[in-house]
């Protein structure tokens, strides 16, 4: 477990929707070191929301075993599913990540709060966050009253905040235009670095792979290439 | 203010409209039934204040064992002497009263009636009867010989005032208790029984022709409030010679029927209330079924970030609970602002000050202002509504994050 935040070892998944079984995953094995910054790509149905889903424990493999910052994710209950969200691993999504009616700055203290933690602390680190994010002076507002680039970057400020080990990103670029994740790309790579986090993204865009360090491309769920880069990430 | 309150309070506000309406769904039962059961308190305090109003008082002194077994060597000593005993104490309206039974004879026709001795000048203080004269007039001298009847009675002896009565029975020490006696009133209290049987003489004349001495049976106490009525019974208790096996009884023993027939009516009205109430209560399961389907995928994200169902069925209980406070908030209001007018006011239908002004009766309902008349509703109201709330919240145990994530 020393220096992988994540192993996956022969997962497979099958969807059962009444007699129809898909197969959205096929063995597939992988280790992810410790701070890397890896890009899931493949076109549409490839497996990369499933394989994500299952990495974060939002779902379960069908055959295989997942393992998370140690601990065994294919066999946690509820509760250490919970937990282990909670405390290891932070989620940025596509869109609607964020809770209608808080602002900016109560979304990110709603994880903080989850965890537990003091008000004082809450409200000191919160600030801090969305200053690093580039939101400073607009920590009141609401989800409404951000633009969309504006809204991933606090679900990107409340996934880092939680201190995870893992942050997971599910085309987190999808709604943006190029140049606004270009920028929220650029503000990963940042939080990759300052904060000593794995990051895993999927992808089907060119430009947002070209971020990454790491690029596996996932079709009809299985990996068909798995490429080191020295770029981007590390710069 | 707390942050899940906050948040709560924010997501009730999302459909403002349909908070709106849920509460106002709320806030109209609990004014209803603030304003119904305070009426409905306050229509049995009058109901059974008119009871005791007409002949029973709202306590009576009596040897223990009387009301059960009425004999009439069970008797209160020195009556009138403890009555004004009782008067001097501060008791607004005592009076004491001898019983006994007799045959009741005008020439032809003769009934067995009860007998009771009075006093002329404290009688009409705990009684209605002295005010019901239909012919003559009431008793006047605590010891003159003459007697009032009840008009059935009248009818039925063929008796008309300025007849003579005869009375014959048995004196308490056993002896033959016989008297003639003039008619003077003629009563109509509007009470068959009493109408139908009593035949009423001074207290002395009573007490010399049944052998009583200076004894009778009962000291009425009347003209208080009926909630003060406890204590004045404690304090009545206390006052009481200890020697003489007194007690001091209150209404409920006196006449059981009324409270039996008030419990029978509040199951039969609570049977209404509780059919209102739960059509209320689908109502609101509705919004909060609906306001919990609609965010299935905001849980959904809410469960990804760690959140736990529990946590999340807490939000939505504490939203729910909310609403209700605030239903019922301005239930309690509007309810209790009727509940104050009408206490103030008295409450009457129409004629129906007319009907009870002949008996001499106050005709209005004034409705009864109490904590629990008040609260009691609304409560259940709140009760049903945080069971209805459970339903939703549980079935957030069930949400799968994936699955929700995945919902529109
Ligand atoms: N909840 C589900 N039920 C049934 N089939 C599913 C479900 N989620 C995904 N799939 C199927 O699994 C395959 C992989 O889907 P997904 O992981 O969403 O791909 P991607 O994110 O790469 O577009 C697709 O064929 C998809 O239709
Ligand atoms: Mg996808």
């Amino acid at each position: 477990m020393t220096e992988h935040t994540v192993i996956l070892r022969n997962v497979s998944k099958v969807y059962r929707q009444n007699a129809v079984a898909v197969q959205a995953l096929t063995d597939i094995n992988l280790e992810i070191p410790r701070k890397d910054f890896l890009c899931l790509s493949g076109p549409s149905g490839s497996g990369k929301s499933t394989l994500l889903n299952l990495i974060g424990g939002l779902d379960k493999p069908t055959t295989g075993e997942i393992t998370v910052a140690g601990e065994r994710v294919d066999q946690l209950g509820k509760g250490g599913l919970a937990r282990l969200r909670l405390h290891k691993i932070g989620f940025v999504f596509q869109a609607y990540n964020l809770i209608p009616v808080l602002t900016a700055r109560e979304n990110v203290e709603f994880v903080m709060q989850l965890q537990g933690r003091s008000p004082a602390e809450r409200g000191a680190k919160a600030r801090e966050i969305l200053q690093e994010v580039g939101l400073e002076g607009l920590e009141g507002r609401r989800p409404g009253e951000l633009s969309g680039g504006q809204q991933q970057r606090v679900a990107v400020a409340r996934a880092i905040v939680s201190e995870p080990s893992l942050v997971l990103a599910d085309e987190p670029t999808a709604n943006l235009d190029s140049k606004t994740a270009e920028n929220l790309m650029q503000l990963l790579v940042h939080m990759n670095k300052e904060h000593h986090v794995t990051f895993i993204f999927s992808t089907h865009d060119r430009l947002v792979m070209d971020f990454s360090r790491r690029l596996i491309k996932l079709h009809d769920g299985r990996i068909v290439d798995d490429e080191k880069r020295g770029a981007g990430a590390v710069g | 203010m707390n942050v899940t309150l906050r948040f709560a309070w924010r997501n009730l506000w999302r459909h403002a409209r349909r908070t709106w309406l849920t509460a106002s769904a709320i806030a109209f039962s609990a004014a209803l039934l603030v304003f119904m059961i305070t009426l409905q308190l306050g229509a049995y305090d009058m109901m059974i204040d008119t009871s005791l109003r007409v002949y029973t008082g709202q306590l009576q002194v009596q040897r223990s064992g009387y009301l059960d077994k009425p004999q009439m060597r069970s008797t209160v000593p020195e009556a009138a002497a403890l009555a004004a005993e009782l008067r001097a104490a501060g008791f607004p309206a005592v009076a004491a009263r001898a019983q006994g039974f007799a045959l009741a004879s005008s020439g032809s026709r003769s009934y067995g009636v009860p007998v009771s001795g009075v006093e002329p000048k404290y009688e009409p203080l705990v009684s209605t009867i002295p005010k019901r004269l239909a012919q003559g007039r009431y008793l006047r001298e605590a010891d003159a010989y003459e007697a009032v009847i009840g008009a059935t009675l009248a009818r039925n002896l063929k008796i008309k005032v300025g007849d003579e009565l005869t009375l014959l029975g048995s004196g308490r020490d056993g002896s033959v208790a016989a008297t003639i006696v003039p008619v003077v009133g003629i009563f109509d209290s509007g009470n068959p029984e009493l109408d139908r049987h009593l035949v009423q003489l001074p207290l002395a004349a009573f007490q010399e022709v049944f052998s009583m001495g200076s004894d009778a049976h009962a000291i009425v106490l009347s003209g208080m409030e009926l909630r003060e009525l406890p204590k004045a019974a404690t304090r009545a208790r206390a006052l009481l010679p200890a020697d003489r096996e007194l007690v001091v009884l209150e209404w409920q023993e006196l006449l059981p029927g009324i409270e039996q027939a008030i419990e029978a009516d509040m199951v039969q009205n609570w049977f209404t209330y509780i059919i209102l109430i739960i059509v209320v209560t689908f109502s609101i399961l509705n919004t909060f079924l609906m306001s919990v389907l609609e965010r299935t995928r905001e849980f959904g994200v809410m469960l990804a970030l760690g959140a736990t169902p529990y946590r999340i069925g807490s939000l939505v209980m504490v939203e729910s609970v909310l609403l209700a406070l605030l239903g019922l908030g301005i239930g309690l209001v509007v309810g209790g602002g009727l509940a104050v007018y009408f206490h103030l006011e008295g409450f009457t239908f129409p004629g129906m000050a007319e009907l009870y002004a002949q008996f001499g009766l106050p005709g209005r309902i004034h409705a009864k202002l109490s904590f629990n008349a008040i609260a009691v509703g609304p409560a259940v109201i709140f009760l049903f509504t945080v069971v209805a709330a459970l339903y939703p919240a549980l079935r957030i145990r069930r949400l799968a994050p994936v699955e929700a994530m995945h919902a529109v």
